[in-house]
């Protein structure tokens, strides 16, 4: 469970978040929405600690992230950061790949070095992972050879391979033309289905209504509609 | 291929134009003494590096140039009508560039060598030297014997009387100015100096832990005229002739505590004399499989430095790239203010404060004082090449390895390093290319590479062609294959870029 509460956030002088608090359930799809600057994806960027904010607090599965007057965080919230991490995996609008990595040692990477997973080990998994989402015969491919639609899958591959508790997505369709966009959108029902806790930042009615439990409408950095997507929407 | 093609006639160009350029210089069809009464000045080349008592500046006023070749400059122009004017060049070229006709005449402690009575014409001595052997006060190994010097380092001037003498017998260190072969004989770095007695007594005799030696042989300074200029000769001859009954000559000389027993047979210098002082012309060896084979020692002395030195940038750069973009704010200033020094200031300095300056606290070798400061200059230059890498890595990618629940340091070395690295081996080699050519400013500090081989070889020859052709070539093999691979590099990464951006 993610909880959000009372978190307030600016740029200089520009406020981003606003006061919000949200909660996140456990084996729900969780959709943010809201128009462009409303302060959607800065939350999700929070709630992974690659944003830190200046009043409130954010709970993760009981680790507790507090405010932060600085960029580089001390050492006992850069262990707690790093927690938060291996608990909520995250995937990116422009994928973030590693270039001098296959598809397979991206996502192989992680589980080896952080983890400390056999190699041999890693390698099975992340060649089933690659399997789920349906690239089992791009693994040797690199990432300038691969799709944007299927960069994205192995992204997806990626943060599972670390088997978070919970998959932040940050506009995860909108680099993507429409063929790609439903591969992308196909593997994100898959998981659903299998119960994950997910959050999507997205401005995409499709995906919200397609793959979202829950809709949270962030405007001006507050939370203005939450609800069913039908509500919200 | 038609690379090579281009290549071969851009080369046959230069070389063409090059002897061009040789042809144009030699054309100098009026006669030498007309020449200067025409113009109403001599033109006389030295080197201010010589220092007292030759040429230097005036310490009271350092604009003035004065030295007891300056009144002998003086007095000659006198003679024969006209003004004297000083032409600065490096003093191991001062022959060369007198062919060139840069000056009409040389006048800077010239010795009267064999091989140099072969190349131009030289006047009536207007001084008498010895060969003065000087060593640390103590130090009873070396005698007064050239013999005896075998094995031993022993510092002097390149293309000098000395040098001519050591080679084949001690293992000379050469030297441009007159004060570092001294310098480093107080510092251990070499076993004696030879130089002449009028060196050795300003430069040497003052340090208290130097001794004299002996005195290995005499010698003669004497004025060099263009072989075609025979008139000139003749009235510098005549004019120095009149100077000498008249006691100019002695009076200068005391002045700069010159005069000795010796400059007596200045007075009455007879054609005798003058042709003992000759001797027997010498003519130049051509270049030889034994010249080669000196050049391929140079090429694989800089391919040397280089090596080491680009080793030691390599990992020094990607430090202070590191430490500048991750160190903290008191690491990232340390090394934002090496980068700007060392870039900042030249190459050639730092090898000097190196070598000497530092030399009463850390006594460097020649070579690792080479590659050491030729390492941390291009540790600067690697920096920012790196800099430049670890920069353009996507951002993306580090916040993925970051919200992968990697550390700061753990996304550097699995996922910044490894890219910027490769993005930056282009410029590296390219660096690297530059280094091997740069690497030729280390013969100030003794180490006898490619270039220095060159321009030893240059004058025992007495031409530049052949060994300059022969070092051109060697520098381009190394250099040429190296930017080639650079090039090839640079465009797959650029093919993989693209690649990149298209998706």
């Amino acid at each position: 469970m993610i909880v959000v509460d009372n978190v307030e956030k600016a740029f200089e002088s520009r406020v981003v978040l606003d006061g919000v608090s949200v909660r996140f359930d456990r084996g729900k799809v969780s959709a943010l929405v809201g128009p462009s600057g409303g302060g959607k994806s800065t939350l999700l960027r929070c709630i992974n600690g690659l944003e830190r904010f200046d009043a409130g607090r954010i709970e993760v599965d009981g680790l507790v992230l507090g405010p932060s007057k600085t960029d580089r965080p001390s050492r006992a919230d850069r262990a707690t950061l790093r927690a938060i991490r291996l608990k909520a995996g995250m995937v990116f609008q422009h994928y973030g790949l590693f270039s001098h990595m296959s598809a397979l040692e991206n996502v192989m990477e992680a589980p080896i070095h952080v983890r400390g997973v056999a190699p041999a080990v890693a390698r099975e998994r992340a060649k089933l992972l690659l399997a789920q989402v349906g690239l089992p015969h791009r693994r040797n491919a690199f990432p300038r050879e691969l799709s944007g639609g299927e960069q994205q899958r192995v992204a997806i591959a990626r943060a599972l391979a670390m088997d978070p508790e919970a998959l932040l997505l940050d506009e995860p369709t909108s680099a993507l033309d429409p063929e790609r966009k439903a591969e992308v959108v196909g593997v994100l029902r898959d998981l659903a289905k299998q119960g994950a806790t997910m959050i999507i930042v997205t401005h995409e009615a499709a995906v919200v209504r397609e793959i979202a439990d829950h809709a949270i409408c962030l405007r001006d950095g507050k939370v203005v509609a939450a609800g069913s997507p039908s509500e919200v929407l | 291929m038609t690379r090579c093609r281009v290549l071969f006639l851009a080369l046959v160009v230069a070389v063409v134009g090059l002897l061009g350029l040789v042809a144009c210089g030699r054309t100098t069809p009026v006669s030498g003494l007309a020449r200067i009464r025409a113009a109403g000045v001599i033109k006389w080349g030295g080197d201010i590096q010589g220092g007292e008592p030759y040429v230097y500046g005036d310490p009271k006023s350092p604009d003035r140039l004065i030295g007891f070749e300056v009144e002998i400059a003086d007095a000659i122009a006198r003679e024969l009508g006209v003004r004297a004017e000083f032409v600065q060049n490096d003093w191991a070229n001062l022959v060369p560039s007198l062919e060139r006709g840069s000056f009409d005449i040389v006048m800077n402690g010239l010795e009267v060598t064999e091989a140099r009575v072969g190349r131009v014409r030289f006047t009536r001595p207007y001084c008498v030297f010895t060969e003065r052997l000087m060593a640390r006060a103590g130090n009873a190994s070396i005698a007064p014997d050239l013999l005896a010097l075998r094995g031993k380092k022993v510092g002097t001037l390149a293309n000098s009387l000395a040098f001519e003498m050591l080679r084949g017998t001690a293992t000379p260190v050469v030297y441009d100015g007159v004060e570092e072969p001294y310098l480093d004989l107080v510092n251990g770095r070499t076993d004696a100096v030879l130089l002449d007695d009028i060196i050795a007594t300003r430069y040497g005799a003052p340090r208290p832990e130097l001794q004299v030696v002996g005195d290995l042989r005499e010698g003669y300074y004497a004025i060099a005229v263009r072989p075609s200029d025979p008139d000139l000769a003749a009235a510098i001859d005549d004019a120095i002739g009149a100077i000498a009954a008249r006691g100019e000559l002695r009076r200068i000389l005391e002045r700069s505590h010159l005069w000795n027993d010796r400059q007596d047979r200045l007075i009455g210098w007879t054609a005798a004399d003058q042709t003992r002082m000759l001797g027997a012309p010498r003519s130049p060896p051509p270049i030889e499989r034994g010249h080669v084979m000196l050049f391929l020692r140079g090429a694989g002395v800089t391919l040397l430095v280089s090596t080491l030195a680009m080793a030691l940038a390599i990992p020094l750069g990607l430090l202070l790239s590191l430490a500048r973009l991750h160190g903290g704010p008191v690491l990232a200033r340390l090394a934002g203010a090496y980068v700007e020094i060392y870039r900042g200031t030249p190459v050639l300095l730092q090898l000097y404060l190196l070598y000497y300056g530092l030399a009463p606290v850390l006594k460097l070798g020649a070579l690792p004082a080479a590659v050491i400061g030729l390492g941390m200059n291009y540790a600067a230059y690697e920096a920012e090449v790196y800099r430049a890498g670890i920069q353009a890595v996507p951002k993306a990618q580090i916040e993925s390895a970051l919200a992968l629940g990697m550390s700061t340091r753990l996304a550097l070395r699995r996922v910044v390093l490894p890219q910027a690295l490769r993005h930056a081996i282009p410029n590296v080699t390219n660096d690297f290319i530059a280094l091997l050519k740069d690497s030729s400013l280390v013969s100030v500090i003794t180490v006898v590479e490619l270039t220095k081989q060159m321009t030893i070889t240059a004058v025992d020859v007495r031409s530049w062609i052949g060994p300059g052709l022969l070092c051109a070539g060697l520098y381009f093999a190394m250099s040429y294959p190296l930017g080639r691979i650079a090039r090839r590099l640079e465009k797959k990464l650029e093919g993989e870029r693209e690649a990149e951006a298209a998706t």
